[in-house]
């Protein structure tokens, strides 16, 4: 595969040594003239010099064959032009973008530009699913894959609460994957009971969100 | 004409004054504290006395977007001088809040041109000064 990643720092630069080990070809662009001498010590013609939101950068760096374009600079704004250019320009099939500021994230998604990975959110999730009784977290979104696995708390009132798995309304393109009980986790069978105050682990189609959350917390307030 | 300025530096703040002037609300969005008083710059009042509208944020921030009026203006004008904050900016406005009328200022030709065939009014003066200079280079 031919990736090109733009922005040399930490996480382009690992993303870049991992990607070539793995037996890919890469190139990296960095557009401060510092950090880009720094890495072409270790990357050498495998980094470029140059402003990624510049076209003629793009092009010299061969994003016409690209298979696979990368933003992760540290700004959100050049993210998203790099992944709209490679995409509806040069016709990359597959883009992923960095979101440093997690309120951008919306501006991602109204532009089509996902996946788009900030690590703020993902060290919140996590943070989120240690608490107890957080409510509903969102532990995987791939929405390109109209994919999502949601974990959330069986509330006392939940007509799941005391019911078998199998006799659980979960709504076709929904299935139970895990419940989390007592510092422990295992896959349930259609007979395993579910009780209040266990955390499920549900992998479903986004769209089936409200119909999921009825079925374990009628009560809960709408989730972002 | 309700008028949205994003990016109050010598072009976007001239155009602020002018429409003022002319009678047109205006709403000024920049991060800027110092571009307020760049507006005021030869006025005989403060700016929100004369009618205008100033509201301090970065433009990617949605509140100050909604905060400037966004969600009633019928022009929004991208001014920064970053030409991917202007061009992300427009198609927010564009796309999510539906603005009639979305003026670009992209200084990269090339983008300019590629945005512009995306449907972006986007106004290049870097192509402008190109023909301009290579006129008078060639003028006898």
């Amino acid at each position: 595969m031919y990736v090109i990643i733009a922005g040399a720092g930490k996480v382009g630069w690992s993303l870049t040594r991992e990607l070539i080990d793995k037996g890919h070809e890469v190139t990296l662009l960095e557009g401060r003239r510092s950090r880009y001498l720094q890495v072409e010590q270790e990357l050498e013609h495998r980094i470029q010099y140059g402003d990624a939101t510049e076209l003629w950068v793009l092009e010299r760096a061969g994003i016409a064959r690209a298979d696979l374009t990368i933003a992760v600079t540290g700004d959100d704004e050049d993210n998203i032009l790099i992944c709209q250019m490679a995409r509806d320009k040069y016709l990359c099939e597959r883009i992923v973008a960095r979101v440093n500021n997690p309120r951008n994230l919306q501006h991602f998604k109204l532009l089509g530009i996902e996946p788009a990975v900030s690590a703020t959110d993902l060290i919140l999730r996590l943070i989120e699913h240690e608490v107890p009784d957080y409510g509903l977290v969102h532990l995987l979104d791939l929405a390109g894959d109209r994919l999502e696995i949601i974990e959330m708390t069986v509330a006392e009132n939940a007509p799941a609460a005391g019911s078998q798995v199998g006799d659980v309304q979960m709504p076709e393109g929904s299935l139970i994957i895990s419940i989390l009980r007592e510092g422990g986790g295992f896959v349930p069978k259609p007979s395993s009971q579910i009780k209040a105050g266990d955390d499920v682990l549900v992998v479903l189609d986004p769209g089936l969100m409200d119909a999921i959350t009825l079925q374990f917390d009628p009560n809960a307030k709408p989730n972002g | 004409m309700f008028v949205i300025i994003v990016g109050a530096g010598r072009v976007g703040a001239t155009i602020a004054k002018r429409m003022l002037a002319e009678g047109h609300q205006v709403s000024v969005i920049d991060e800027d504290p110092l571009s307020l008083e760049k507006l005021e710059i030869g006025l005989s009042e403060s700016w929100e006395d004369a009618g205008g509208r100033f509201t301090l944020g970065t433009a990617l921030e949605v509140e100050a977007l909604l905060a400037g009026g966004i969600e009633s203006a019928d022009v929004l004008c991208c001014t920064t001088n970053g030409d991917n904050t202007n061009l992300v900016v427009a198609q927010i406005a564009q796309k999510r809040f539906n603005v009639a009328k979305v003026i670009v200022r992209v200084l990269d030709p090339g983008r300019a041109e590629w945005y512009g065939r995306q449907g972006l009014h986007t106004i290049c003066p870097t192509q402008h000064a190109i023909e301009m200079i290579e006129e008078a280079v060639l003028a006898l």
